[in-house]
């Protein structure tokens, strides 16, 4: 290989070409005041706003390389969940004595849903510690590691909404104008899939057991959220009042699956997923803005 | 101008993960006498004690000091990575650190798309990034393998690309760990000759090194770190007398005296 010395009138490629002002200096103080750590951490968040098209770059690559050497690639996340959806949405039909036309659209979407729930508290969890190599080689904002789990888990909800839309148009569903509330319901969800993310992140991060008790509370709540079933399914049985009332999976599902399928929508659904959604980003603010300066220490 | 200031820098890390906490404790302590607890009673290791000092435009610092006595963890600090427990770091100027050869690099992606990432990460453009792309494979001569996964790089193959990468968007505060020393020797040619480049445009250089011929050469200022504290400060030869064994020193500048010729 030739050795080319670097000609450094041409290689110049400078931070200050690159968007940074050099001139603004960087102050890295000890945060005792809140008012100091609330600045701080305000400064991250910008900070991962104005790098986004890395964050993009981070979870495209993310997906690219599960299936890096797969024939399908990405499509396998598609042709899955449509493997999924097709095999328990038969099955359970029989054992629920359930009309497959009915059941189906409502399986499809709610294991989506579901899907996109749990990989986010999965893999939210792991945000700091996997990307430890990354946090302790230079200075970046640490909301970025729990954006980066978010926008990925979007792209593979993108890939499985086809399964869906397919079960959709076989079966002739056209959803009613009155489902475009599922668009602030869109909202919602990225907001706390932001806030869950960050939050089981910093906890991981510190207490290495909370990944496998996060990824056994979900389990537990598969089953108990009616995700595979439908609560008009065992209203006979009393059973469902006790796991739908109290559940805020429940109520964050429904706004999303509600307006989709045309079922009417429980006032009160939407009243808790607003009440749910603020005590979660209260909560993950405070953890945050409390422990961003010791994540690098954690991890 | 670039500069840097450290002001009462004090950095102390929790130990959370040990089950026995008062057995450690004894034995750390006999240890060492570093070990404390903090206000609400956590045992902390203190990395770094109460440091000041301040960095102007062509300074280029070495920090030696032994195993542990908190080069790295002054290092990563001064890029900002570990914030303080006590004091303030203040860096005028664009900032790039060498601290490890991975440098946040995944393993899994190819040199190009790690390029890729950090032209991201600085804020570059497409047309940019591209002239990235070519520069570093210019520099640290990789050729094809700047297709295939980092992984598959031998250890000197991550150095370069380290280097080539941290060095091919002008910093003008560079911090360097000594592990650019695991490079071949006309690799480590090529790396001076680049880092002179540098540091000639004023910029500011601090490098962490065991090897003191590299710190001769390079730094025009020591700083020598003992137990978390800094114990000298002063022009190269100065420190590194008092630091090394006579014999040692003087094979040291024998040998830097040797690479300038």
């Amino acid at each position: 290989m030739n050795v080319i010395a670097p000609d450094p009138g041409k290689t110049d490629i400078t931070m200050s070409q690159a968007g940074r002002a050099p001139s603004a200096p960087i102050r890295i103080a000890a945060a005792t005041t809140w008012g100091g750590r609330i600045t701080t951490a305000v400064q991250d968040l910008a900070e991962t706003l104005r790098l986004w098209p890395l964050i993009w770059t981070l979870s495209v690559l993310d997906i690219r390389l599960r299936y890096r050497g797969s024939l399908l690639g990405p499509f396998w996340l598609t042709l899955s969940t449509a493997i999924m959806v097709g095999a328990i949405g038969f099955l359970y039909s029989h054992l629920f004595h359930q009309n497959v036309a009915a059941y189906l659209p409502f399986l499809s979407i709610s294991l989506v849903l579901w899907g996109f729930v749990s990989a986010i508290t999965a893999e939210g969890c792991v945000c700091f510690s996997q990307s430890e190599n990354m946090i302790r080689a230079m200075r970046m904002p640490l909301s970025l590691h729990a954006t980066r789990v978010v926008l990925r888990n979007i792209f593979v909800l993108g890939h499985n909404l086809v399964v869906i839309i397919v079960v959709f148009a076989i079966f002739r569903i056209v959803p009613s104008m009155a489902s475009f509330t599922v668009i602030p319901a869109c909202a919602l969800w990225l907001i706390d899939a932001l806030a869950i993310s960050l939050l089981l992140g910093i906890f991981g991060a510190r207490y290495r057991d909370i990944p496998p008790i996060i990824g056994s509370v979900m389990q537990i709540a598969f089953y108990l959220t009616p995700i595979m079933w439908s609560p008009t399914m065992l209203a006979h049985r009393g059973l469902s009042a006790v796991l739908v009332e109290w559940n805020p999976f429940f109520d964050l599902v429904e706004i999303m699956r509600g307006p989709l399928l045309g079922h009417p929508l429980e006032p009160q659904a939407w009243l808790f997923s607003i009440g749910y959604t603020g005590l979660l980003v209260l909560l993950s603010g405070f953890v945050f803005i409390r422990a961003r300066p010791r994540i690098a220490y954690w991890v | 101008m670039a500069n840097i200031l450290i002001d009462q820098l004090s950095i102390s890390f929790p130990l959370y993960h040990g089950e026995s906490r008062s057995l450690k404790k004894t034995v750390f302590a006999a240890a060492s006498g570093r070990l404390g607890e903090d206000r609400s009673h956590r045992l902390v290791v203190q990395a770094l004690r109460d440091i000041s000092f301040t960095l102007n435009r062509g300074d280029r610092l070495g920090l030696i000091g032994s195993n542990g006595a908190g080069k790295t963890t002054l290092l990563r600090a001064m890029a900002g990575i570990y914030e303080p427990t006590a004091g303030t770091v203040t860096l005028n100027g664009a900032v790039t650190a060498l601290l490890d050869p991975g440098q946040g690099m995944n393993l899994e992606l190819t040199g190009r798309e790690n390029i890729r990432l950090r032209g991201l990460y600085s804020g570059l453009a497409d047309t940019q990034i591209k002239q990235l792309q070519s520069d570093v494979a210019d520099f640290a001569g990789l050729g094809h393998f700047l297709e295939l996964p980092v992984k598959t790089y031998s250890s000197g193959m991550i150095v370069r690309l380290g280097f080539a990468l941290a060095t091919a968007i002008k910093p003008q505060i560079l911090l360097m760990d000594e592990w650019i020393l695991a490079g071949d020797a006309s690799f480590l040619d090529k790396a001076r000759h680049r880092l002179e480049t540098m540091v000639r445009g004023a910029e500011v250089l601090v490098l962490s090194s065991h090897s003191a011929d590299i710190i001769m050469q390079w730094c025009n200022r020591v700083i020598w770190m003992d137990n978390g504290e800094v114990r000298a400060d002063g022009p190269p030869l100065d420190i590194l007398e008092a630091y090394l064994p006579p014999e040692q020193f003087a094979a040291a500048k024998a040998a830097a005296a040797r690479m300038a010729a």
